[in-house]
């Protein structure tokens, strides 16, 4: 039951509440599609704390929330706001737990999220935290591959890119290994996942670790791309270098299968052509929309009125 | 040498702690945690790589005129898991017991990754969960990472 829960981490959501979840953001996107508001959030008042930017995660959220007949405050930017003045987060949090009924909060540290829900009764919604995890992001891409691929059991998931600092990626392994699937992680040696991610990982046979794009790809039922950041680099020589080799183009959508889809948190870079983007398997962009329904369905799930 | 012969180089004590079984060398750290030392007025006896029976080479230590805390015998299992200590009454053993690592440690020990927000000016204290006793591992509460205890150690 999620009900007046906070969402911090994905094994925060049980398995039956992402059941719901997905069946409730069915219905949403049915909503949305027949261009009709919810209206089942009235009165009721979310709170954004972005100490990060972030454009589709944060529109997202308030979004939702607005399609959902509810309002939205934010603090405008970090700035302007009483954080320049050296406040804590713990105080932001106090304020933010009056105004309000619901907190989203992004910030560079890790562990900030688990912080801000013990400061205040309402529940928290972790919107990334540092290097740590992005649960609701992960709750989307779960829910696309489910409406993509019709079912998340029984199918090989390939990631790529960098698996050391993408939260996305952190939350999304956690979760997949709850299911019946092979996850193949391709990264370069220096952006491999961190063994204490592994360490949380429910059974470890199902990860295989590899340098080697060429080889998993024809196996792979779903190919999640993420940005290989240029700054975590000291030598811009070695990144011009690597990422060609973790990068998809016209040639590795040869290699795959017909009935394969291309997944990525965005923004996109380097790590996928736009030749790609025409090809009806590049699903990146389907993957962004479904954020909205997502979202609603989850916060209608925390406020209990779902 | 037997270990009897051993412990003679080190007199009784008359009131206060002895804590035998540390690993060999890291009683001078156990001694910083415990903030005993120049300045806390106790006289320490320590005796260091004394032959052990149980291990190969072991730390002992005797503190006068000091109790043991519940949340320090915690602390030391950290630095020494095996450690017993005697609590000494009037040149008597009055109890001993064994340290025993804990499910959680609150409050001691600091988080070794910079990125956690438990490192910030914020008003908590840092919460870490045992995952493993041998060899020692926790994770953090916060930022959720999991810590190799000679990381943890070397943070207090």
């Amino acid at each position: 039951m999620l009900k007046n829960r906070s969402v911090v981490t994905i094994e925060d959501v049980s398995d039956e509440d992402l059941k719901e979840i997905f069946s409730i953001a069915d219905d949403m996107e049915k909503l949305l599609k027949e261009n009709r508001k919810a209206d089942i959030m009235q009165s009721k008042i979310m709170c954004t704390l972005f100490y990060e930017p972030s454009t589709r995660t944060r529109l997202s959220f308030e979004s939702a929330m607005h399609r959902l007949g509810g309002s939205v405050i934010s603090m405008a930017d970090v700035k302007t706001s009483s954080v320049s003045k050296g406040e804590t987060l713990a105080d932001t949090i106090r304020m933010a737990d009056s105004y309000s009924d619901i907190i989203v909060i992004r910030h560079p540290l890790e562990g900030a999220a688990r912080l801000a829900s013990r400061f205040t009764n309402k529940p928290v919604i972790n919107a990334g935290d540092g290097s740590g995890q992005h649960p609701t992001q992960t709750i989307m891409d779960l829910y696309t591959i489910r409406k993509e691929l019709g079912h998340i059991d029984g199918i090989n998931v390939l990631m790529l890119g960098d698996l050391k600092y993408g939260r996305t990626v952190h939350s999304l392994i956690i979760a997949l290994s709850r299911f019946n699937v092979k996850i193949t992680l391709v990264s370069p040696e220096s952006l491999k996942i961190p063994d204490y991610i592994l360490k949380r990982v429910h059974d470890e046979d199902k990860i295989k670790l590899s340098t080697d794009l060429e080889s998993s790809l024809p196996e792979a039922d779903v190919v999640y791309v993420t940005r290989i950041q240029r700054e975590r680099f000291t030598d811009p020589n070695e990144y011009q270098a690597l990422i060609g080799s973790y990068s998809i183009d016209s040639n590795s959508l040869e290699m795959m299968k017909k009935d394969s889809i291309i997944m990525h948190p965005l923004p996109r870079v380097d790590e996928i052509s736009t030749e790609v983007d025409r090809d009806p398997r590049a699903a990146y962009f389907r993957q962004a929309s479904n954020g909205v329904p997502v979202r609603m369905a989850l916060i209608s799930k925390i406020m209990g009125v779902m | 040498m037997t270990e009897e012969n051993q412990t003679l180089k080190i007199s009784k004590i008359r009131d206060g702690i002895v804590i035998d079984h540390i690993p060999a060398g890291r009683s001078i750290r156990l001694l910083s945690i415990l903030n005993v030392g120049e300045h806390s007025g106790h006289t320490i006896s320590l005796a260091m790589r004394v032959k052990s029976n149980k291990k190969d080479y072991k730390d002992v230590v005797k503190i006068e005129n000091r109790n043991i805390a519940e949340e320090e015998l915690s602390l030391i299992s950290l630095i020494a898991p095996d450690a017993t200590i005697s609590f000494i009454e009037n040149y008597n053993i009055k109890e001993k017991r064994k340290v025993k690592v804990p499910e959680t440690i609150s409050g001691i020990l600091r988080c070794p990754n910079q990125n956690c927000i438990s490192n910030a000016k914020e008003p908590v204290e840092t919460i870490f969960h045992i995952v493993s006793e041998d060899p020692l591992e926790a994770r953090c509460e916060y930022c959720e990472r999991i810590f190799k205890g000679s990381d943890l150690i070397g943070k207090i």
